[in-house]
C-alpha cells in the first residue's frame, strides 16, 4: 500500500466492519458539531445585552439556522453531487443573476449593497455564489482536464473566477470578492495548473494591486471605496487609525489579550459593552479569545484544524476529479476564511470582512458553509461507496 | 493501487500529492502563526491587555469633599459651605470646528447672561493654564439654568453643571482679611509635595487661614468608580465608590464678639486693629479697614472688582493692614525705648529730666507737640505725659551708646523688623533703622543722606524712618507684660472634627525670650497705666468710668501724607496684664482722638464691659 498524505490510508478491519448506511465522514461531523455548539455559546453570551427585552434574540435565530443547516448538509450528502456536472452553465448563470440581482433589488445595510430581501430572510448572495462558484468551476475544469497545462485553460477559468469577483467587490464585498479569487486560484492549483501559469497570474495582481492602490488614487480615479482602501492599510497599524477600521482591529487585539490564558468569562467587558462592535459576526473569534481565554481560542483552532484536514482528506479520497476539485474549492473557501478572519481579529490580517466559517452569526453565512460542507460529505459518501463497490483493499 | 483508467477516478499522482502537500503545509503554517500570536496576545501580555481593557470600560466620577469648617474660639461659624451649581467648560467635549463651539458659546452665553467671547476667552485662558482641565464659565448658577442646560443637553456639547461646595462667610466684613479664599488648585501647586494628594481642578485655599491650613480643611474627595460601554453610557451598579470626607473642621482663637467689636471701632477709617493674649500669642481679633465682604470670592472674580478691592481710592480694602501695613508708630514706640535705656543703663527709673519743650540735638531743634513743655519728668511722668524730650535725649545719648543700635537691637528682640510668625501668609517685615542700614543705601544712592544723630533721635519716639504693623507693636508690647517671652501670634487653636471633638492642638509657641529686669518693667507698666489713669495722662479722659485697670500709649505718627497717624496699644487689666490691643488709624489726628477710643471699644468686648450707657469719649491728648 502506497503512502499518502495526511492519514488517508484507513486500516482494512475497521472499513470493512463499518456499516453501509455510516458514509459520511464522522470527524468532519464531529467538527462540524463542535464550532457549532461554540458559536451558539459564544453568540449567545455575547449577545446578550445586545437587544433589550430579548437577551436570546440572536442565539435562536443562529441555532435555527444551524438545525436548518444542519438538515441540509446531510441532505446533500446523500446526493450524487456528479450530477451536478451537467448544471454547470445553469449553476454559473444563476450565480450571475443572484449578483446582478443584488443590484437591482438589493437592501442597503452600512452603506453597502449586498442582500436580497425575502420574507422572513435576506440572502446574501455573494455567500451562495461560494458554492456556485466552486460548482461551476469544477466542471468546467474537469471537461479540460486533458489540456489543464494549456495557457487557454487557466485564463478562461480565470475569466470565470473574476467576472462575479469583480462584481461582488463592486456591490462593494471586497471580502467575497477575495473569497471567489482563492477558490479559483486552489481549484487551478489541484486541478494542475501549471506552476508558470501562476506565476503569471501573481505578476498580473501584483500590477492590478499598484494601479488599484497606488497609480488609481493618485489619478484621482476611485476604484476601491475609500473605507476598502482604509481596510487594507490600516492594519500595519491599527493604533494609527482610531476612530474608524483600526479602532475595531485594536479593541479586538485588547478583547483577545484581557481574555489571558482561561478567559474572563462574564467579566468579558470588551465583548459585552460593546467596546468590539460587530462582536457575533465578523469578531466573533474576538468573544471566544475573551470569555475563554487561549483555551477556548484553541479549542476552537483546533476544531477548524480538523476541519480542515478532513476536507484535505476527502480530497484526495474523491472517486472522480469533479469531486477532488469541489473539495479543493471548499478547502479554499474554508481556509481563505479562516485565516483571514482570525488573522483580522488578532491584528495581522486586514479587515476585509469575511465570516468565520460557522462561527459568525449569519443566516447566508452559515447555510452556504454547511452545503458546502454537505457537499464535502457526498463527495466522502461517494468515494466511500465506490471504494466498498471495489470491494475490500481499495479504501484510498 | 492506481485504478484503470475507465474509472473517472483520478490517479493520485505524485503532482496532486505535492500540491496537496502544500496546500497542508501552507494550512499548517497559518495555525502555527496564529497560535504563536495567540499566545503572544493572551498568555504574555495578558496583563496588560486586561488592564487596557478595565480602562475601556471604567470611569471614576469625582466627588467633591466639603471643605471643612471655621469657627470661632467658642465654635461660632466664621467659613461654612453652601452647595452651588458651577456651569464648566470641557474643552475637550467642545465640537471640533471653531464656527460649532462659537455658536455653542453664543447659546451658552445667552443662557449664563455673559458675553460669548468671555466664555471664549475664559476656557482658552484655562487651557493655557492648566491643559486638559474644564474651565469654570460660572459659579453658582440658580436651579432654572440648571434644568434649562439638564434639558437641552445635546445643545451644549462639552457643557457640564457640577455641583461644589461654595465658601460662605456669614460673618461678613469682620475678619474678611484673615480668611483668604478658595480657588482652582494651580499647576504651581500641584507639583509641590504639600499638595500632593490634590488633583487637578480640586479647590484649595488660597491666601490667608485657607490657604495656611488647606492641608487640615480641604477634605479627600471621594469618587464613584462606575462602568460604562462603549457610548459612554452607565451599564449596571457602581463597581466601588469612596464617600467624599469633608475636611477638618479649624477652631481658631479668634472671638468674633471682639472682632466684630474691632471692626467697628475702625468705623470704616482706614486702619487696623489686634488683639492679643500677651501670654500665649492667642489672637482674638485682628482686622483692616476699610473691609469687604469676602462672599465675592465664593464666585470667579471680575477683574473691574478686583481691581476696585486694591484701588488707592477705595483704601486697599484688600491690603491687610494688621500685619502687611508698615507705619511709623509714634510715641507706642517709647516703651521700647524706655526698656533699651533702662537696660543699657543710659538712666534709671527715678532719673529726672527737665522737659521745656523742645531740645537742641547737633544742629537741629527737636520739639514736643505742640512745643508743650512738661517740666521735670521722670519715666512714669514722661509716660504718662509723653514727654518727646524725655526720649529725644535718649535716643541720642543711646547714639553714642556702644555700637549706637541699643535701641534698635531691643526693637528687634521684641519682635520689630522682621515678621512676628503669624499663621498668615504675607506678613510684612517692617524697617528698624540703623546707621549700617541707613549707610547701605547711602552707598548705593548718594543721594540718600547718611545716618546722623538725628535719625536715632527720631527712632526713639517712632517717628523716622521706623515702620512697624500694629501686630508688631502688639508683639513687643507683650514681652513687657509678661516679663520677655516674644510670642509667636497664632491664630489656629486647634483642628476638630465636623462635630467638634478636638483632634489636634495647634499649640502655640514662643519665638525666644528676651531678658527685662522686673523692675523696669515694672517702672514702665507704671507708666503707661499712669497715662491711661491719672491726670494729665495722654489717655486718661478716653477710659475715665472704663471698670476694668488699662495700661496704654498713644501714639500719633507723623506721616508723608501729612496728615497724623493715630495710635494706642493697650495692656489690661493692669497690673497683670492678660491682654494687649493695638489699633491704628490712618489720618486719625493724635493718638487720644481716634485709636484709644477704638481700643476702648475693643477692650470693651474682650471684658464683656456694658458700654451701652454712653458714647466712648475721645481724648484731646496732643500725642
Amino acid at each position: 500500500m502506497q503512502a499518502t498524505p495526511f492519514g488517508t490510508t484507513v486500516r482494512e478491519f475497521r472499513d470493512r466492519s463499518r456499516p453501509r448506511y455510516v458514509r459520511i465522514d464522522v470527524l468532519l461531523l464531529l467538527a462540524v458539531v463542535g464550532l457549532t455548539v461554540c458559536s451558539l455559546y459564544a453568540i449567545g453570551t455575547a449577545t446578550e445585552d445586545d437587544r433589550p427585552g430579548s437577551p436570546n434574540y440572536f442565539l435562536y435565530r443562529q441555532a435555527l439556522y444551524a438545525a436548518v443547516g444542519m438538515t441540509l448538509m446531510l441532505l446533500i450528502a446523500r446526493f450524487d453531487y456528479t450530477r451536478l456536472r451537467e448544471w454547470k452553465a445553469g449553476l454559473y448563470a444563476l450565480l450571475i443573476a443572484s449578483i446582478l440581482a443584488v443590484f437591482a433589488l438589493g437592501s442597503v445595510s452600512l452603506g453597502a449593497r449586498r442582500a436580497i430581501e425575502l420574507p422572513f430572510f435576506e440572502i446574501q448572495t455573494s455567500e451562495l455564489g461560494k458554492v456556485l462558484l466552486i460548482l461551476s468551476l469544477s466542471a468546467v475544469l474537469v471537461d479540460r482536464v486533458r489540456r489543464i497545462g494549456d495557457r487557454e485553460t487557466t485564463s478562461r477559468a480565470m475569466l470565470l473566477v473574476l467576472v462575479p469577483a469583480m462584481l461582488v467587490i463592486a456591490q462593494p464585498d471586497l471580502g467575497s470578492g477575495l473569497v471567489y479569487i482563492s477558490i479559483g486560484l486552489v481549484t487551478l492549483f489541484v486541478a494542475g495548473t501549471k506552476l508558470s501559469h501562476f506565476a503569471v497570474l501573481a505578476a498580473l495582481a501584483a500590477m492590478a494591486m499598484t494601479i488599484v492602490l497606488v497609480l488609481a488614487p493618485a489619478a484621482d480615479v476611485e476604484l476601491l471605496k475609500p473605507y476598502q482602501m482604509d481596510r487594507l492599510t490600516s492594519f500595519i497599524d491599527p493604533s494609527e487609525d482610531q476612530e474608524g477600521d483600526g479602532y475595531q482591529q485594536q479593541q479586538s487585539q485588547v478583547a483577545i489579550g484581557a481574555g489571558g490564558k482561561t478567559g474572563r468569562g462574564d467579566d468579558a467587558t470588551q465583548t459585552k459593552l460593546d467596546f468590539l462592535p460587530e462582536h457575533h459576526t465578523d469578531f466573533v473569534f474576538s468573544v471566544v479569545g475573551e470569555e475563554f481565554g487561549f483555551m477556548g481560542a484553541a479549542i476552537v483552532l483546533s476544531l477548524f484544524a480538523l476541519l480542515i484536514w478532513r476536507t484535505l482528506r476527502i480530497l484526495t479520497m474523491s472517486k472522480d476529479l469533479f469531486g477532488t476539485l469541489i473539495a479543493a474549492g471548499v478547502l479554499a473557501m474554508l481556509m481563505h476564511q479562516i485565516f483571514i478572519n482570525v488573522g483580522m481579529a488578532i491584528g495581522i490580517m486586514p479587515i476585509t470582512g469575511v465570516t468565520l466559517p460557522l462561527m459568525s452569526y449569519g443566516g447566508s453565512s452559515v447555510l452556504v458553509t454547511f452545503i458546502a460542507l454537505g457537499l464535502l460529505q457526498s463527495v466522502h459518501a461517494q468515494a466511500r461507496e465506490t471504494a466498498f463497490a471495489k470491494g475490500p483493499g481499495l479504501v484510498t | 493501487m492506481y485504478l484503470d483508467s475507465r474509472d473517472q477516478r483520478p490517479a493520485l499522482t505524485p503532482q496532486l500529492a505535492v500540491r496537496v502537500a502544500v496546500l497542508g503545509g501552507i494550512a499548517l503554517l497559518f495555525f502555527a502563526v496564529i497560535f504563536f500570536r495567540l499566545w503572544f496576545l493572551q498568555v504574555l501580555s495578558g496583563d496588560t491587555y486586561r488592564a487596557e481593557a478595565n480602562d475601556n470600560r471604567v470611569r471614576s466620577i469625582k466627588v467633591a469633599a466639603p471643605r471643612g469648617e471655621i469657627v470661632d474660639r467658642e465654635g461660632r461659624v466664621l467659613v461654612e459651605n453652601r452647595v452651588g451649581i458651577a456651569v464648566k467648560v470641557s474643552p475637550k467635549q467642545l465640537p471640533e470646528s471653531r464656527a460649532e463651539r462659537r455658536e455653542v458659546y453664543r447659546r451658552l452665553g445667552r443662557v449664563l447672561d455673559r458675553k460669548p467671547r468671555q466664555i471664549e476667552r475664559r476656557v482658552e485662558r484655562q487651557l493655557v493654564e492648566i491643559p486638559y482641565s474644564s474651565a469654570t464659565v460660572k459659579q453658582d448658577v440658580s436651579p432654572d439654568v440648571l434644568a434649562y442646560l439638564l434639558e437641552h443637553a445635546e445643545d451644549f456639547p462639552g457643557v457640564e453643571p457640577e455641583r461644589v461646595y461654595l465658601r460662605e462667610y456669614p460673618a461678613g466684613e469682620a475678619g474678611a482679611h484673615l480668611f483668604g479664599y478658595t480657588g482652582e488648585v494651580s499647576q504651581e501647586e500641584l507639583e509641590s509635595d504639600e499638595y500632593s494628594d490634590v488633583a487637578l481642578g480640586d479647590r484649595v485655599g488660597k491666601g490667608g487661614i485657607e490657604e495656611q491650613y488647606d492641608r487640615f480643611l480641604r477634605g479627600k474627595n471621594g469618587a464613584t468608580r462606575v462602568q460604562v460601554d462603549a457610548m459612554g453610557v452607565l451599564r449596571g451598579q457602581p463597581l466601588r465608590s469612596w464617600q467624599p470626607e469633608q475636611g477638618r473642621q479649624l477652631r481658631l482663637s479668634l472671638d468674633s464678639d471682639v472682632q466684630e467689636a474691632g471692626q467697628a471701632s475702625l468705623a470704616g477709617r482706614r486702619g487696623a486693629f489686634v488683639a492679643m493674649n500677651v501670654d500665649n500669642g492667642e489672637v482674638l481679633a485682628l482686622g483692616s479697614g476699610p473691609s469687604f465682604d469676602p462672599n465675592i470670592f465664593s464666585r470667579p472674580v471680575s477683574q473691574s472688582t478686583l481691581d476696585r478691592l486694591s484701588s488707592e481710592d477705595a483704601g486697599t480694602p484688600l491690603f491687610n493692614r494688621a500685619i502687611q501695613g508698615g507705619y511709623p508708630t509714634g510715641s507706642t514706640f517709647k516703651p521700647i525705648t524706655a526698656v533699651a535705656a533702662l537696660d543699657g543703663g543710659l538712666i534709671s527709673p527715678e532719673e529726672v529730666v527737665v522737659d521745656n519743650g523742645y531740645v537742641t540735638i547737633g544742629d537741629q531743634e527737636f520739639e514736643n507737640a505742640g512745643r508743650v513743655p512738661h517740666g521735670a519728668v521722670a519715666l512714669r511722668q514722661a509716660l504718662s505725659v509723653s514727654s518727646d524730650v524725655y526720649f529725644y535725649l535718649l535716643g541720642k545719648e543711646a547714639d553714642a551708646f556702644g555700637n549706637g543700635n541699643l535701641i534698635q537691637s531691643w526693637a528687634r528682640r521684641m519682635g520689630l523688623g522682621r515678621p512676628t510668625g503669624i499663621d498668615l501668609p504675607g506678613e510684612a517685615a517692617g524697617i528698624v533703622p540703623t546707621r549700617e542700614w541707613r549707610n547701605a543705601l547711602h552707598e548705593q544712592d548718594p543721594d540718600v543722606r547718611q545716618w546722623s544723630v538725628g535719625d536715632n533721635v527720631n527712632t526713639s519716639i517712632g517717628q523716622g524712618d521706623l515702620l512697624a504693623s500694629p501686630l508688631q507693636m502688639a508683639v513687643a508690647y507683650a514681652t513687657l507684660a509678661n516679663g520677655g517671652k516674644v510670642v509667636r501670634p497664632r491664630l489656629g487653636l486647634r483642628i476638630e472634627d465636623s462635630s467638634g471633638r478636638p483632634l489636634q492642638e495647634l499649640a502655640g509657641s514662643v519665638a525666644r525670650r528676651v531678658k527685662i529686669d522686673p523692675g523696669y518693667r515694672q517702672a514702665i507698666l507704671d507708666g503707661l497705666r499712669a497715662a491711661a489713669s491719672e491726670p494729665g495722662g495722654t489717655s486718661t479722659p478716653v477710659f475715665e468710668g472704663f471698670p476694668i485697670a488699662v495700661a496704654g500709649k498713644t501714639g500719633t505718627a507723623e506721616t508723608t501724607s501729612g496728615i497724623d497717624q493715630s495710635w494706642y496699644v493697650a495692656l489690661a487689666p493692669y497690673p497683670n496684664p492678660r491682654y494687649v490691643i493695638a489699633a491704628t488709624i490712618e489720618g486719625g489726628g493724635f493718638g487720644a482722638e481716634a485709636a484709644a477710643p477704638a481700643v476702648r471699644q475693643i477692650l470693651g468686648s474682650v471684658f464683656e464691659v456694658d458700654e451701652s450707657s454712653g458714647e466712648i469719649p475721645a481724648g484731646t491728648a496732643q500725642d
